[in-house]
């Protein structure tokens, strides 16, 4: 299944290699051009009869993850997060390393081990450090380097009523919906792009933007969620089987009100469930891709996912498929010129 | 050439974050080495050294970044009895200010004194704290307004008064080594260079205004759109009190960057590059792309190849930056090798991924 | 000049949404420009031909505001602020929305210096979710709501920041008879959230010299934070900003003309805070920018004082600037 295998797919900030491998694989017969950017975006393009609007929709391929700072004497490895983590989702983890998914295990100390305060106290990054098995710094630099990527070690699978689990929903899930659109061909240029290092800057999306110079863009995301008991429900920001969620405001962009309405009409017309993303932390690609040049019209559309940037992360089936929907009639109507 | 004057001097000249231009000046009339110099718009100063080999109609382009500002002081108010509140120009830690002497750029250049309330009349609790920056001022020993404002005004700047020290063998201190110090490898890598041949143009970009948000790299590299860009600025050296980890050893050659701000095959690049000719290094990992020109070179136009090398250097942003100076001959060396080797080739594979 | 400032500050445009705003302005300057239109952003930029240097001239549309991002079961709403909003500003006033709803903000029990946007609500009068559904909707906009007050010298009204810098574009372009230079007067959005739409606008324009005109703070009012520019001593000369430094020849040119023509000037130094100049100064290989600045009173509350004596200077330095053949660009 191909949320699983991009889910499973390891691809930090700038080390997203792997992940572009797999899509590289999975687009290439379905795409007319397809290259790489300075950065590593992967930037493909599905041609329509007409010369436009030029269409781009983008999902990023990295994930957050944790980057090797140092391998001390001891064969431990000190670590910093790459992209936002809270420290404390880390406790007690397991994770893979680099190209060659080397284990580890982030280490803690037993609990008869502590007084009862320091159970009190959140664990610091500086506290902590991974283990790979081995006690001395020569064996391990064998097996790692600095600036090698760690990975949450956590499986896909289907949970519960309909739903998911799995690690870095935030993107794999918008790079799965933008590969199941890319089966498609519509009247009009189409840009599919994997972009890198959204989770440390937004760094990819704009020097794609500028170099495709979009009429119109879509991100597709993955969101938060936090639905959850003792959260009140106006901060749940976005909940879980409601349908995909369409943005206002984030800290990144105030999207196209016009594309936000026209979004809302289509769900409506189609009876596809939406919720608006009840949130205007955290900022995604629409905002670089909105102010490159002269500027672009832009929304975001994103899934609900608890627990995003930790090791697992919950979504709902329903919402992938009704995103689906929902994009490919938006799609439809850039096809009429109703855009 | 000596280029280590030319740092002293570079060190001991005032160029606070948009007002660069005495540096560029300096700069201008000590580069021998550059075929054609210009300033951009907002004075970045571009020092192009064409290819030497391999000469087509169009070459490619490395671009070298080092900043020619430095933090500084601007001058805030005039208080009734003559002294200058003020305000910082890029980061400072206002606890190295506390009894620092100053130069005052007004209609002329005045020395001055950060003077604050002396401990006697503290109690021992005040004293425990450190001293905020609303509560320092300049003392430049006049005794009322009217006498000052003849000289100064509202906006004018205030450097470090600060003269190079030599320490022991090659070590050096001084002001405004982040990022001149950079600029000097710059100047010994294009001095290398004359011994070698290379197949790129060269542009070495004595950057504006780094210190207040990397605003001249946005843009000098906007104007000259590099294959490939290389900034250069310093890096934390060994000291006690900071985690090894986070720092790199002063006398070990530059610190190679990785990081999502690095594209990968230029950091590889330079660690084999260092390697083949026994240059010294230490890798310097970093899970952020900020804090030096590389966080805006490798997003202009539609993506530069960026890499970032970093003089080791010990109290950053402080009146005694302290480093070797054979660090900085390490790296010019690194730099020119690494010009000197890659071709149309290199550059080209820097967009396959 | 009243008149036209009292129409401007009482419109409705949160940042994102300017149109009301910039539709007015547009009706009051096409006449006297010769091209006027809107961009991708909502940028409206009016343009008056001339072969000289290309000089665009920046003030924002936007005024800060709120976002609805949930409405609870009995009626009250939930908000995010758009723009920088202090929770302790907001406790009491009232804001409207774009169909004339107006609400009241009020907070959940706890100490004030722990007050927060969670923490507080609009209360739009509504006595359940469906009654106040049919009124508003998550991911409507608002804007303060307060009348413009004519205290003679001194006048005060939410939104000075920007409409008062749009006002003294406007009343330039009035008073300008010629001009040898390239004019594009830009009314800009989405400044409170980024300089978002200055930015798009000086990349398309690609001027050869960028001046925006904005509000300042001032420190002449009881224990203020230490400042050196008050109301009324003059058209404020920026410095520096967090989001620019000025270009010194940018400096220059307005000290010298402020100088030549008699106007009453004061140099600026914003400790927090930047202008539209932060963003066209960075664009494509950089632009020589500065920020005339209109010195302001309770920033980002809903009554803004200025000085009208300072207004007139800035729309004096304005015209100096066209009507200066500014070859040091």
């Amino acid at each position: 299944m191909l949320l699983k295998r991009l889910s499973e797919a390891c691809g930090g900030p700038g080390q997203e290699d792997e992940v572009r491998n797999l899509i590289r694989d999975e687009v290439t017969p379905l795409v007319d051009e397809i290259s790489t950017d300075a950065l590593g975006n992967l930037i493909t393009l599905r041609r329509g009869n007409q010369e436009g609007p030029r269409v781009m929709i983008a999902a990023h391929m990295d994930e957050v993850a944790l980057m090797i700072m140092a391998i001390e004497s001891s064969g431990l490895l000190k670590f910093n997060p790459i992209g936002g983590i809270d420290p404390r989702v880390l406790v007690a983890k397991t994770v893979v390393i680099g190209k060659n998914r080397v284990p580890g295990v982030i280490g803690s100390k037993p609990i008869h081990l502590q007084r009862p305060e320091e159970r009190e106290k959140a664990i610091s990054i500086n506290e902590m450090f991974i283990d790979i098995g081995v006690s001395i710094k020569s064996e391990a630099e064998k097996l790692v380097k600095i600036g090698d990527l760690a990975y949450f070690s956590t499986k896909f699978a289907e949970i519960g009523n309909d739903k998911f689990k799995g690690k870095a929903f935030d993107d794999r899930v918008g790079c799965s919906l933008l590969i199941d659109l890319l089966h498609d061909r519509y009247d009009f240029p189409l840009y599919g792009v994997f972009t890198v290092q959204e989770e440390v800057g937004l760094r990819g999306a704009g020097v794609a933007a500028h170099r495709i110079q979009p009429d119109i863009a879509l991100v597709l995301e993955g969101t938060t969620a936090s639905d959850v008991p003792e959260t009140p429900e106006h901060k749940h920001a976005t909940s879980v089987g409601k349908g995909p969620c369409i943005t206002i405001m984030d800290s990144s962009v105030i999207p196209d009100p016009r594309l936000v309405a026209t979004l809302l009409q289509i769900a409506s017309e189609n009876e596809i469930p939406v919720q608006i993303r009840r949130n205007t932390a955290g900022g995604t690609d629409a905002g670089k891709i909105q102010s490159s040049r002269s500027g672009v019209r832009v929304a975001t559309i994103s899934i609900p996912c608890r627990y995003i940037h930790s090791p697992v992360a919950v979504m709902s089936k329903a919402d992938y498929d009704n995103a689906l929907k929902l994009v490919k009639a938006f799609l439809h109507c850039v096809e009429k010129g109703e855009i | 050439m000596d280029i280590k004057k030319i740092l002293i001097n570079l060190s001991e000249a005032s160029g606070v974050s948009g007002y660069e231009h005495n540096v560029a000046d300096y700069l201008e009339q000590n580069c021998p080495w550059a075929d054609e110099i210009r300033r951009d718009k907002l004075g970045n100063l571009i020092m192009l050294k064409k290819a030497t080999r391999n000469t087509g109609a169009v070459n490619p382009k490395v671009m070298l970044a080092a900043h020619m500002d430095e933090i500084g002081l601007i001058v805030t108010k005039i208080e009734k009895e003559g002294f200058l509140r003020f305000s910082t120009i890029g980061g400072i830690d206002q606890r190295v200010l506390l009894a620092q002497e100053v130069v005052v750029h007004g209609k002329q250049n005045l020395l001055g004194v950060i003077g604050a309330e002396p401990p006697h009349s503290q109690t021992a609790d005040a004293q425990s704290r450190a001293v905020k920056m609303e509560d320092l001022y300049i003392d430049i020993g006049f005794d009322n307004a009217e006498q000052v404002q003849e000289l100064v005004s509202v906006g004018d700047l205030v450097t470090i008064n600060q003269s190079v020290v030599q320490l022991q063998g090659s070590m050096l201190a001084g002001k405004a080594m982040d990022d001149r110090a950079c600029v000097a490898i710059m100047l010994e890598c294009f001095k290398e260079l004359q011994n070698l041949t290379h197949a790129v143009d060269v542009y070495a970009v004595a950057t504006v205004q780094e210190e207040v948000g990397v605003r001249g790299a946005t843009t000098s590299t906007y104007g000259i759109t590099p294959d490939i860009g290389i900034a250069i600025d310093v890096g934390h050296g060994d000291m006690p009190g900071v985690p090894e980890y986070q720092t790199i050893k002063i006398g070990n050659g530059p610190g190679i960057a990785l990081g999502p701000h690095v594209h990968p095959k230029i950091y590889e690049r330079f660690v084999s590059t260092a390697k083949e000719w026994n240059i010294s290094y230490s890798l310097e990992p970093a899970t952020r792309p900020g804090g030096t020109d590389a966080f805006a070179i490798q997003i202009t136009q539609d993506g530069i190849p960026t890499a970032l090398l970093s003089l080791p250097l010990r109290y950053m942003h402080t009146p005694v930056e302290t480093l070797d100076y054979q660090d900085i001959q390490k790296t010019a060396r690194l730099l020119a090798k690494f010009i000197s080797e890659i071709d149309q080739e290199f550059v080209e594979g820097l967009m396959c991924f | 000049m009243k008149n036209l400032i009292k129409e401007l500050v009482e419109s409705f445009g949160p940042t994102g949404f300017e149109s009301e705003v910039t539709n007015k302005i547009a009706d009051l300057v096409r006449d006297k420009v010769d091209e006027c239109y809107v961009d991708t952003l909502g940028n409206l930029i009016a343009h008056k031909k001339g072969n000289g240097k290309k000089i665009m001239f920046s003030a924002h549309a936007d005024e800060i505001g709120v976002v609805v991002i949930h409405i609870d079961e009995n009626g009250f709403l939930r908000f995010s602020s758009v723009g920088g909003l202090n929770p302790l500003t907001m406790l009491g006033n009232r804001v409207r929305f774009a169909n004339g709803t107006i609400g009241v903000i009020g907070k959940e029990k706890g100490e004030l210096k722990d007050l927060s946007i969670e923490k507080m609500y609009i209360d739009i009068g509504a006595t359940s979710k469906d009654e106040a559904q049919k009124l508003v909707s998550v991911g409507d906009f608002g804007i303060f709501h307060r009348e413009f007050a004519d205290l003679g010298k001194r006048i005060v009204a939410k939104s000075m920041d920007d409409r008062i810098g749009c006002a003294v574009l406007i009343e330039a372009i009035n008073k300008l008879e010629k001009s040898d230079h390239d004019l594009y007067f830009v009314f800009s959005t989405q400044e409170e959230v980024g300089l978002r739409g200055a930015r798009t606008a000086a990349y398309h324009i690609d001027p050869d010299l960028g001046i925006a005109i904005d509000v300042t703070l001032t420190g002449d009012t009881p224990k203020a934070p230490r400042m050196d520019v008050s109301l009324g001593k003059g058209a404020a000369i920026k410095v520096k900003d967090s989001a620019i430094i000025t270009h010194p020849k940018v400096k220059d040119l307005l000290v010298r003309l402020a100088t030549q023509h008699n106007i009453p000037y004061q140099l600026e130094i914003l400790e927090s805070g930047g202008t539209d100049a932060g963003a066209i100064h960075l664009t494509k290989a950089g632009v020589p920018s500065g920020t005339i600045s209109v010195p302001c009173r309770y920033v980002h509350s809903p009554s803004e004082m200025v000085d009208m004596d300072d207004v007139q200077n800035c729309v004096d330095l304005v015209v100096a600037v066209c009507q200066d053949p500014l070859s040091e660009f």
